[in-house]
């Protein structure tokens, strides 16, 4: 069976600065793997490389075995059926709650509104904030408008979803609830790569756990193997840091 | 309170005492102010009011659509849009440089001249051409400013979701943009309503115009002032719900706010 993600080889440098230096990845349908490493060591660049919102330098990625670092291949096509959250939410402040969740479904994906809305209604009554449908994303806490960006990366049910440090511009009382989220959609199934920092989740959630320093994989591994005996000396190092 | 309306009335006082102590003030009184002439005039001027509204409606509609556009093309990247990008820059230059009176006499003796019909069209229709062209510059670029105050995160999150680039426009950034500048476009929009009058130096038979034929017939400047009356009570309601609508802005960007 092929992966359902496949990098090869990535790099990617921005103005002299090499921020990948060659990536090999794969990630089989249903995984849940986490990108750790610190500030600048690639994890966002990577995501970012998988969404096609960056263009590689070299290598490629393999999207159900489709390259879709081929030049021929639309970006737009590739993004509809990948779900990204970002750290600071990014919901339309112009848009209700349910225009949020429908909005790809109605323009990129040619549902009709009412059924996009059934759906949106079904997301949202799973996280609870069924009845927030018309409420305008600054009504919200910083946890809900979160959990409203994830379940409109999920409205239109894509084959992967890339979380980039969803939790990071939380206030610590709401990570809680996003990050309890994130667990259910990985007990369902669902294919996540996350870039995080937050250690306990991922050594809880994750199948795998990928360290990157300096651009490149330092080591990869289960979590218990990653976080309880580390081989690498930079992931010892860098673990150290979150653990004292 | 009881101090400002009594500060009020004393300085409204002064100010009419020494109107009226002024020698020439009964002269002018009877030139400027004289109510016979007013009704006498009211029905031709109010007449030109309605063309000047027209005109209005029409190049207000004409503005929205080709400032957007310019505001649009100005903010397109690639290098492929090169050209269109220094056009657009180009047109925005030139008529928010031109005094409008010049592109007023441009278009409406220059146009009809190109011969592109075989009668000269009405005056008031190349007025209103004008109009939009000289306004289309100005509130393009508030346009402009909106779009590019839409933070780069907005346009991110649309594209993740496979919207292509003209969607994300169309159904985020340019949303968001025309809230942020509404205060400045109804200032815009002030600002226009009066300059429609300026269409009289076509020939088009407007408020000022009317106002100019009646001042004429009577040897009294009374319409004049009849004219500017009727103007400034068609622009005070929009003045006010500009005023209204800045201040609700500011409200509610400050409550977000902690200080």
């Amino acid at each position: 069976m092929t992966a359902l993600l496949r990098l090869d080889g990535i790099r990617k440098s921005f103005g002299g600065t090499e921020v990948l230096r060659g990536i090999d990845l794969e990630v089989a349908e249903g995984d849940v793997v986490a990108l750790i490493g610190a500030s600048g060591s690639g994890k966002s660049t990577l995501l970012r490389v998988v969404n096609l919102l960056e263009r590689v330098d070299d290598g490629q990625v393999f999207l159900r075995g489709e390259d879709i670092t081929d030049p021929k291949v639309k970006p737009d096509r590739v993004r509809a059926r990948i779900g990204v959250v970002f750290q600071h939410f990014n919901l339309f402040p112009h848009l209700s709650v349910l225009d949020n969740v429908t909005l790809a479904a109605r323009h990129v994906h040619g549902v009709s509104r009412r059924d996009a809305e059934t759906r949106a209604k079904e997301l949202l009554d799973r996280i609870g904030l069924a009845d927030r449908g018309s409420a305008f994303p600054d009504r919200l806490s910083g946890g809900q408008q979160q959990r409203v960006a994830i379940v409109r990366a999920l409205a239109t049910d894509p084959d992967l979803l890339l979380l980039d440090e969803i939790t990071s511009a939380l206030d610590p009382m709401l990570v809680g609830e996003v990050l309890s989220l994130v667990r259910d959609l990985a007990d369902g199934g669902t294919t996540i790569v996350m870039a995080t920092h937050e250690m306990a989740f991922a050594r809880d959630v994750a199948d795998r756990v990928v360290f990157l320093d300096g651009g490149e994989i330092a080591e990869q591994g289960s979590p218990e193997q990653l976080f309880g005996s580390p081989r690498d000396e930079r992931t010892r190092t860098f673990l150290a840091r979150f653990s004292s | 309170m009881l101090i400002a309306a009594l500060s009020t009335i004393a300085f409204a006082a002064l100010a009419w005492f020494t109107l009226l102590s002024t020698p020439g003030w009964t002269r002018v009184q009877q030139t400027f102010f004289d109510p016979a002439v007013a009704v006498q005039a009211w029905p031709r001027v109010f007449q030109g009011l309605l063309l000047n509204l027209t005109v209005l409606v029409f190049a207000a509609a004409g503005v929205l659509v080709l400032s957007i556009v310019l505001a649009t093309v100005r903010t397109l990247r690639g290098p492929v849009f090169f050209p269109l990008r220094v056009l657009a820059a180009g047109y925005t230059d030139v008529f928010r440089g031109l005094p409008l009176i010049i592109v007023l006499y441009l278009v409406g003796f220059g146009v009809p001249g190109l011969g592109f019909t075989a009668e000269r069209p009405p005056a008031a229709v190349l007025g209103t051409v004008a109009l939009i062209l000289t306004y289309s510059a100005y509130v393009s670029e508030v346009f402009r400013a909106g779009i590019e105050a839409v933070h780069p995160s907005q346009r991110l999150a649309a594209r993740s979701l496979g919207l292509s680039h003209a969607q994300t426009l169309r159904l985020v950034v340019l949303p968001q943009a025309v809230r942020k500048v509404t205060p400045a476009l109804m200032n815009d929009f002030v600002a226009m309503q009066k300059d429609v009058g300026l269409i009289s130096v076509l020939g088009a038979v407007d408020a000022v115009r009317a106002a100019q034929i009646q001042t004429a017939a009577s040897f009294n400047f009374t319409p004049y002032v009849l004219a500017g009356l009727l103007f400034v009570l068609l622009a005070l309601p929009m003045i006010r719900l500009t005023d209204w609508y800045s201040a609700r802005m500011r409200a509610r960007e400050q409550a977000g706010a902690i200080v």
